[in-house]
């Protein structure tokens, strides 16, 4: 859409752009929260935490400032074809990225409760899946500043990953709490920080569709990668 | 024990799926089939090579920016051109097995069964009865009561009934803009035809006698095939089944009409309609 010719009527153009500058803005401001996030979790750096958390008012405002905006395009622009759909794209993927920003800020808080606890394994996993999903929503939030369609499908096809080191961290934590239930508080708290993660993910995946349905007009298939089958999940004590 | 997680499960859909266009309105079969059409003003080539099907009992709409061959191509359906010498039509338009731009196709009967409504209304200098009447007796010999019958259906159908019953017998020169074009609209029902052609039916008119046009537009295709030339847009996508886009004379793109303002396929239907080019 980026290299289509400018609008007859110029500030039409002025307003996409602030649009897509908007939600760019909001997504830099996400992907820190999650920066944060993570550093709070793997360096136990409470201060990074605290820095998560006070981003939120931010990206809420930046939310609503969208939404506002949107609603006044409609009503005055009655946007078609490749305008209506980056402006309604515009709305579902900063309620997207408010949402990325509410699991980094969750996580930021439980990191602060798990510093009160000395953990006796290891959080490489936990590590390795921050950073993917840290790298998948550095991707979309690029793809969004270039209207990247090609950029969104590797985003979309890569959540298949996270979801997998998320169902063998689930394994993993269950097993430690069976082991010895004080390890009860501190697991339940990693898991919800996996499960915000993985949701992270989830998200990204929902912003790559819409960025996807917003450049190209149709729909990426309806079987997206979803791999998240703790809920099925049963492991079961010895005897 | 078994352990299970059952929380965030349910994952939100990031799909536009009611927006996609799979989900349009089915198009009906083609009540008037074009094949290959071209039409000359002399040695101007006005349409190119035209395919078009309009379906049966819906509405087509024709967008496109001034002289694209639109309007043109309205006139053909009903042999408007007829009139002017050096205007000639090639290829076939089909309805009902006969192509109605052959000579030998009689005028008066295809007009009778192809009727037009233009952009501003055109009211004849008589009474409001014997404007619908006038048209109905070309084609057919009423009795009395029958005729009465025949211009209160056509003022119904027209929307215009309860506002004229009582002054049948006045001057249509009176009524204001938009009664004047129902009663454009009534005077063609009248003579009953299946297709009607609508030449920027509200360009003329405000906005709540436009508004009550298009929803006469929407209970008229209950029963007529109807084809639309509009330069308003948003009255296409309200209007219109299926919109064709214009462009120098060639037929650019048909589609259903959400599709066509959600996600046209052409490159140049998705600048026209967003306002890229004029």
């Amino acid at each position: 859409m980026s290299d289509a010719p400018e609008h007859l009527v110029k500030s039409f153009d002025q307003e996409l752009n602030r649009l897509r500058n908007l939600m760019t803005q909001m997504g830099g401001i996400v992907e820190t929260q999650v920066a944060l996030a993570a550093d709070a979790i793997m360096q136990r750096d409470a201060a990074a935490a605290t820095r998560a958390v006070e981003q939120d008012p931010k990206v809420d405002a930046l939310e609503r400032e969208v939404e506002t905006f949107v609603i006044r395009l409609l009503a005055l622009r009655q946007p078609v074809a490749g305008d209506l759909r980056q402006i309604v794209a515009a709305l579902k993927i900063t309620g997207d990225l408010e949402r990325i920003g509410d699991y980094a800020a969750n996580v930021a808080k439980r990191s602060i409760v798990l510093t009160q606890f000395s953990l006796p394994y290891s959080l490489a996993g936990l590590a390795h899946m921050a950073r993917l999903v840290q790298g998948q929503l550095k991707s979309i939030i690029d793809a969004l500043g270039e209207s990247d369609a090609e950029k969104a499908v590797e985003v979309w096809r890569s959540d298949q990953v996270v979801d997998d080191i998320y169902n063998a961290i689930f394994r993993e934590l269950i097993t430690y709490m069976m082991e010895d239930p004080r390890n009860i508080t501190p697991c339940t708290h990693l898991l919800f920080i996996a499960k915000n993660l993985e949701r992270i993910g989830d998200h990204a995946t929902n912003i790559a569709e819409n960025l996807y349905y917003a450049v190209k007009g149709e729909s990426l298939p309806d079987s997206r990668p979803k791999g998240d089958m703790s809920a099925y999940a049963v492991i079961r004590p010895r005897e | 024990m078994s352990t299970t997680m059952s929380d965030q499960q349910s994952q939100q859909s990031g799909s536009f799926g009611g927006l996609s266009a799979r989900s349009d309105a089915k198009i009906n079969e083609a009540r008037i089939s074009i094949r290959n059409l071209d039409f000359f003003y002399g040695d101007n080539r006005a349409l190119k090579a035209i395919n078009l099907d309009f379906p049966d009992r819906q509405v087509t709409g024709m967008i496109g920016p001034s002289g694209c061959g639109k309007s043109t191509l309205l006139r053909v359906l009903n042999r408007m051109y007829d009139l002017y010498p050096g205007q000639r039509a090639v290829g076939e338009v089909m309805m009902d097995d006969e192509n109605i731009v052959d000579p030998k196709v009689d005028l008066n009967s295809l007009r009778a069964r192809v009727g037009m409504v233009f952009q501003k209304p055109t009211p004849f200098p008589m009474t409001i009865y014997d404007n619908i009447a006038f048209g109905v007796k070309l084609h057919e010999k009423l009795s009395k009561s029958a005729m009465d019958e025949r211009v209160e259906w056509s003022l119904s159908r027209a929307a215009l009934w309860e506002e004229a019953k009582d002054r049948l017998q006045s001057s249509a020169m009176g009524l204001s803009g938009g009664q004047q074009q129902r009663l454009c609209i009534a005077r063609t029902i009248a003579v009953r035809p299946e297709v009607i052609l609508f030449d920027e039916p509200t360009s003329a008119l405000d906005p709540i006698s436009t508004l009550k046009i298009e929803e006469l537009i929407d209970e008229l295709k209950h029963d007529f095939t109807i084809a639309i030339v509009t330069h308003n847009m948003q009255q296409a996508a309200r209007c219109a089944d299926q919109v064709a886009f214009f462009y120098l004379g060639e037929m650019v793109e048909v589609a259903p009409a959400g599709q066509m303002f959600t996600a046209p396929k052409e490159r140049r239907t998705q600048e026209y309609i967003t306002g890229r080019f004029g």
